[in-house]
């Protein structure tokens, strides 16, 4: 089978999701194109496997869903009480913990 | 099985010091119980002495294995240098305990804490000087560096933190370059067959090493050991760290845990790498040598009484390298010999001082001025430790600083020459220091200071008694060090320069012709 | 030199000459305010059981056959490692004896003198303490029978002389003379500690006998650096030029110090040495000339150094380094000259302790003021004092008859026989011996009295005039020791045969010569001080006599070379120790800590800059990747 239009695709959601994270500001849209992200990789490891005639990718796809979910889980809780603490979900204004 | 000696007598002390972390903080206690455990120590370490044969080599031996996969062995066993340190470090404990009684009440932590660290560097010192596996050896010296670290940020003087942080980086960076050479001992032993680091194989397998590995290793294990003794130019820790101690403290550091150094350089640098040392032997000799013209020099320029005894420390621990390195039986039994004498005589120095700073409160010699007229005991004792400090014949140290400087001139005249200067001097800066705090007119503010009270005699006694003893049968000492020494020169196979005018060839010839 | 006899019968006690004293001594030392009563007492009967026992030894001695008359006592090896050995090995030979006749002797007068010198010093049990430590180490010093264990005995007696130098340390002119005398005499030690160095080096052996056989077959070099190397430590315990400058500072001390260990004893040690080394400088042309140089230039720094005092004591200081001077050179002629430095020796200390302790009963009169120009006319008023100083004056000019005039003639003959020169300089220096001691006289016990109104001068106690009278008597009679060269035959066991050389004119000219040329001396005092009033300021002076009150600049010189620079040097080293050294462990641990401090800046805490480096570190690592597979 062709693998390249697969792998086209998850690149370019990759792309989207880098740029999202590197331009956006709201921390939600910057949390959901990290997910984009790692399902762009996780298209990757499923075409792979499916070229290898493996299940170690698709093994790896379901483990980067498991820690998505439990990231998720975490990230949207802080966000919350980011938003809670100083009313503002943006990244920028969250910078306290520097140098 | 025979009794384990060594292990009793290095955990004595470290069970002490667990016992004092437990028990109620304060009072008199814990003070008692710390000067038991070591008094208990010295006695055990004395029954243990009196069974040692002098000609019988490595004793009280002990090994299990420890890191099968390393080959690290816990393996005890002294030979008479290990003793010499060993009875040094018991020795001197008690000593300093019952001199310090009262120095640990206004630490940063509590009084229990002041004795348990001391205890625990007691046992974990004891614990280094009779270890005769590489790994543990390693081992134990870094963790002489915690109780050292707290002894000296909790209980000191106004730049302890500084001192304290200091001292600590400096020994790991000594400590990290021999770790490099303890994991290099591993690969060498494991190309060899299987690993070990119990140094009787070591050595055996180190002998046949090439030359540029065992000069790689030699350095890392030496570095380490320069560090810690201290040398030129690796020395600027010890007058920060004597400075900001308690007086206590500083016994322990200069006399008892710099010894390592030196004690590290004869038993693994000679021992396991004999071709290293005889190459860096001139190197070292001249470094030493340095050591003793400039730590003797700093001394006479110090207006803190407690930075003058580290430097004249650096001054001595040059002339027990120079021994040491100039590979002659004579140079290195004089060495070890000094290490002992080093000890006792720094001990009363920075004791005897310690009770006039702790009286005056200051310990700059230009804030003294004529303490012998009220405080004449005190006095008296300084001078003593003083003049042993500047090798009077008759006081221990002569003994050992003449054995080195005889051993050094028959392999090198120019370094002998000019160590010899040191003696000069040693009696500036021992005299002028006793000159400008205790004779000359009584300065008003002195007149307070008052003379030595029993306790502080009870503790000094002792090791100025000694101090005589050694003066005038040294050779009560030097017949356990002899043997051993000679057995460390054979196998970094070295032999005595013979006398060019030789007498016993001479009565011969005329035997001969009569 | 004769074998070495085992002790046995009467020599077997000879440890307790030296191990009483130090006993007594730790005991005064040790025991504290407890024994201040009777302190001074068994301070006084040690040295006196020593020189009993001395005396008997003496005699034990005497009535052996010639060849016998050494004798060995090995007490227990002080320290053997290798083929490095040294005993606490005792040596009793005629030389030894001589010298524990006249260290228990003198000492023990001294200490009776001291008793009542001493009486209102709080501190006069520790006085006694030291006193007897001193008597210890040197009879350590000269029972030795090898280098390393008279080295303790040197040391020994060093150590005494700072304790007692320095005894008033309330005054800081006491202390820094205490410390300078010791610090001047370790100089010497290095050559000591050098030369036993170099005996082990080239013999495997320190002990007199070992070197002794060694010595011919060592080479030049060897034989040439082991007599400097002695001469080194001679020359600081004796005060020899050049380290001569400690010995006018430690008249600070007691007076009883002054005449027993800077007159009479420790400072004759270094000739002592140089006798005892004899088989040392008799192989080495270069070093016996550098002991006759020294000698020399000594015996007439130190002369003219006496002329110029007013303190009387330092006169005295000054007439002992001469007179030490006569010793070194005699001893550095070589076996020409070993008795008579002996000789001279022991008269000298005769007739100079006689002299000091004389001068400190003339202070214990005067308020202890040295200053001779407030002196004057004290012979009515002390008579006993007087008469006795007299005697020893007549001793050490060489007034016929009394004990110096013998010695000091007999070492003239040798320097005359040996060279022209030095003869003639050491003769001339008797000219000056005469003046400056005849200076002290007019000044001290005749003419008007200069003293201000309340020093009321009076006779001394009999603890301390009847030492006076004891070693003023010795002081004329110590001659008899050349009757029939007694003391050169006496001595030959342990210096070998005397030698004889031949004068370039007959004996009694020379003596004449001599006398004469004493006379001039006192004649020339005489108009100087006895006609005409003494100033009691005293006057500018001329070049010459305010060079030798500065001591002829020795010190000045010490400063400029040694001391200044040193000082310097110390204190660019505490610099560099300071700001170079550790300054370069600190700069290297702020440079981190600095550079840290800017890295840290990149920690902005923008998340999205965060990412930004993540992708633009993956970009990185892709690149080189695919850079790596490409090329």
């Amino acid at each position: 089978m062709d693998a390249t239009p697969f792998l086209t695709l998850s690149a370019l959601l990759f792309t989207i999701g880098a740029v999202g994270v590197l331009v956006r500001r709201n921390a939600i849209v910057v949390f959901m194109c990290v997910e984009l992200m790692l399902n762009a990789t996780n298209l990757a490891l499923v075409t792979f496997a499916r070229v290898h005639g493996q299940l170690d990718g698709q093994v790896a796809a379901f483990f980067v869903m498991v820690v998505a979910a439990a990231e998720v889980v975490v990230g949207l809780a802080i966000i919350v009480s980011i938003f809670r603490a100083r009313r503002s979900i943006s990244v920028d204004d969250a910078s306290l913990l520097k140098y | 099985m025979s009794f384990p000696w060594l292990t009793v007598i290095g955990t004595l002390p470290l069970l002490g010091a667990v016992a004092l972390t437990l028990m109620p903080r304060g009072g008199v206690l814990p003070k008692q119980l710390a000067l038991g455990v070591s008094v208990g120590t010295l006695v055990l370490t004395a029954v243990m002495g009196l069974q040692y044969s002098p000609r019988g080599g490595m004793q009280f031996e002990e090994e299990h294995e420890w890191i099968g996969a390393f080959g690290a062995h816990y393996a005890l066993g002294v030979d008479g240098i290990g003793l010499t340190l060993v009875v040094m470090t018991a020795i001197l404990t008690p000593l300093v305990i019952a001199a310090s009684w009262n120095d640990g009440d206004e630490g940063r932590w509590s009084v229990n804490a002041f004795f348990a660290w001391m205890l625990a560097l007691e046992g974990l010192a004891l614990g280094v000087f009779a270890a005769t596996d590489v790994f543990l050896f390693y081992v134990l010296f870094e963790a002489t560096l915690v109780p050292i670290y707290f002894l000296l940020g909790g209980f000191g003087g106004l730049q302890r933190s500084y001192a304290a942080v200091k001292f600590l980086v400096f020994s790991l960076v000594g400590g990290l370059l021999m770790l490099a050479a303890v994991v290099g001992l591993y690969v060498v032993s494991a190309q060899a067959g299987t690993p070990t680091y119990l140094l009787s194989e070591l050595s055996e397998i180190t002998a046949g090493i090439d030359e540029s590995t065992g000069r790689w290793l030699f350095l890392g294990f030496f570095v380490a050991f320069a560090v810690k003794a201290p040398m030129w130019p690796v020395h600027t820790w010890l007058p920060d760290a004597a400075a900001a101690g308690t007086p206590g403290t500083s016994v322990l550091l200069v006399s008892v845990l710099d010894k390592i150094g030196t004690f590290g350089m004869i038993r693994f640098c000679l021992e396991l790498f004999p071709e290293a040392s005889q190459w860096a032997s001139p190197v070292v000799m001249v470094l030493a040598v340095v050591s003793i013209i400039y730590g003797a020099l700093l001394a006479i320029g110090q207006d803190d009484i407690r930075r003058l005894i580290a430097y004249t420390s650096v001054s001595h621990f040059g002339f027990i390298v120079l021994g040491i390195f100039a590979l002659t039986s004579q140079s290195a039994s004089g060495a070890t010999l000094y290490m002992f004498n080093h000890g006792m005589s720094t001990a009363a120095l920075f004791l005897v001082t310690g009770f006039l700073i702790t009286r005056h409160g200051s310990a700059r010699i230009s804030d003294f001025g004529g303490v012998e007229k009220v405080a004449p005991v005190l006095a008296g004792i300084l001078l003593v430790a003083g003049l042993s400090s500047l090798s009077l014949p008759g006081l221990a140290p002569f003994v050992s600083e003449f054995l080195v400087l005889a051993g050094t001139f028959s392999v090198s005249v120019t370094a002998a020459v000019v160590a010899t200067l040191g003696i000069v001097l040693a009696a500036l800066y021992i005299l002028l220091m006793y000159q400008r705090t205790m004779t000359g007119p009584l300065r008003a503010d002195n007149a307070t200071i008052t003379d030595l009270r029993a306790r502080e005699v009870a503790a000094l006694a002792p090791i100025l008694g000694l101090i005589i003893a050694f003066g005038f049968y040294p050779q009560a000492l030097l017949d356990v060090i002899n043997p051993a020494v000679e057995r460390t020169l054979e196998q970094v196979g070295v032999t005595d320069p013979s006398p060019d005018v030789p007498l016993e060839a001479l009565s011969q010839d005329e035997e001969a012709s009569q | 030199m004769t074998e070495v006899l085992p002790a046995d019968g009467v020599f077997g006690l000879s440890w307790l000459l030296v191990a009483v004293p130090a006993i007594s001594a730790v005991v005064l030392l040790v025991g504290g305010r407890r024994t201040d009563r009777w302190g001074h007492l068994l301070g006084t009967a040690a040295p006196a059981f020593a020189f009993v026992l001395g005396v008997v030894l003496f005699v034990a001695l005497l009535g052996r056959g010639e060849q016998e008359r050494r004798v060995g006592q090995q007490l227990w090896t002080w320290f053997e490692v290798g083929g490095l050995r040294a005993d606490f090995g005792l040596l009793l030979d005629p030389l030894s004896a001589l010298f524990v006749l006249l260290i228990t002797g003198v000492g023990s007068l001294i200490h009776v003198y001291s008793i009542g010198y001493m009486a209102h010093d709080a501190r006069r049990r520790r006085f006694f303490g030291y006193l007897n430590l001193f008597i210890a180490a040197m009879l350590m010093l000269v029972l030795a029978d090898n280098y390393l264990a008279l080295f303790l005995g040197w040391e020994g007696v060093g150590l005494a002389s700072y304790l007692l130098i320095g005894f008033w340390q309330h005054k800081n002119s006491a202390a820094v003379a205490a410390k300078k005398a010791f610090v001047v005499n370790r100089v010497g030690d290095m050559g000591m500690v050098l030369a036993i160095m170099l005996m082990f080096a080239t013999f495997g052996s320190v002990t007199f006998e070992g070197v002794a056989a060694g010595i011919e077959d060592a080479s030049g070099a060897t034989q040439t650096a082991l007599g400097l190397l002695l001469l080194l430590g001679a020359c600081g315990k004796s005060a020899q030029v050049p380290l001569q400058s400690w010995l006018l500072d430690a008249m600070e001390g007691p007076t009883p110090v002054s005449a027993l260990i800077h007159a009479a004893t420790m400072v004759t040690a270094g000739v002592y040495l140089v006798v005892r080394s004899g088989f040392v400088y008799e192989t080495t042309e270069v070093a016996s000339t550098a002991v006759v140089l020294v000698g020399l230039v000594t015996l007439v720094v130190g002369a003219i150094i006496g002329c110029a005092k007013d303190d009387i004591k330092k006169v005295l200081a000054g007439s002992t380094m001469s007179q030490i001077g006569y010793m070194m050179l005699a001893a550095g002629l070589g076996p020409a000259g070993y008795a008579f430095a002996i000789f001279h020796l022991i008269t000298h200390g005769f007739f100079k302790a006689n002299l000091f302790l004389g001068a400190g009963s003339v202070m214990h009169s005067m308020h202890d003021d040295v200053d001779m120009r407030v002196y004057g006319g004290l012979s009515r008023l002390m008579p006993v004092t007087f008469v006795t100083f007299a005697m020893g004056y007549l001793a050490i000019i060489g007034f016929p008859g009394f004990a110096g005039f013998w010695s000091k003639d007999k070492v003239i003959e040798a320097a005359f026989a040996d060279n022209i020169w030095i003869g003639i300089a050491t003769i001339l220096a008797a000219g000056v011996t005469a003046f400056y001691m005849t200076r002290l006289m007019l000044m001290t016990f005749l003419g008007d009295k200069r003293w201000k109104s309340d020093v009321h001068p009076h006779e001394s106690p009999a603890t301390m005039t009847i030492p006076l009278v004891v070693l003023a008597v010795a002081s004329v009679l110590g001659g008899v020791l050349i009757l029939g060269g007694w003391i050169g035959h006496f001595l030959e066991p342990s210096v070998g045969p005397e030698e004889h050389h031949d004068l370039p004119i007959p004996v009694l000219a020379l003596t004449a010569i001599v006398t004469l040329t004493v006379a001039v001396g006192v004649f020339i005092a005489w108009r100087t001080y006895g006609t005409k009033e003494v100033p009691v300021t005293a006057p500018r002076g001329s070049v010459l006599t305010r060079a030798a009150r500065a001591d002829l600049y020795g010190d000045a010189l010490n400063e400029a070379v040694l001391m200044r620079p040193g000082q310097w040097t110390t204190r660019w080293l505490v610099w560099f120790d300071n700001r170079g050294l550790d300054g370069g462990v600190n700069g290297l641990a702020a440079l981190i800590g600095g550079t840290s401090g800017q890295v840290r800046r990149a920690q902005t805490g923008y998340v999205r800059s965060y990412a930004l480096a993540m992708l633009g570190g993956a970009l990185l690592v892709v690149v080189s990747l695919l850079a790596v597979t490409l090329a």
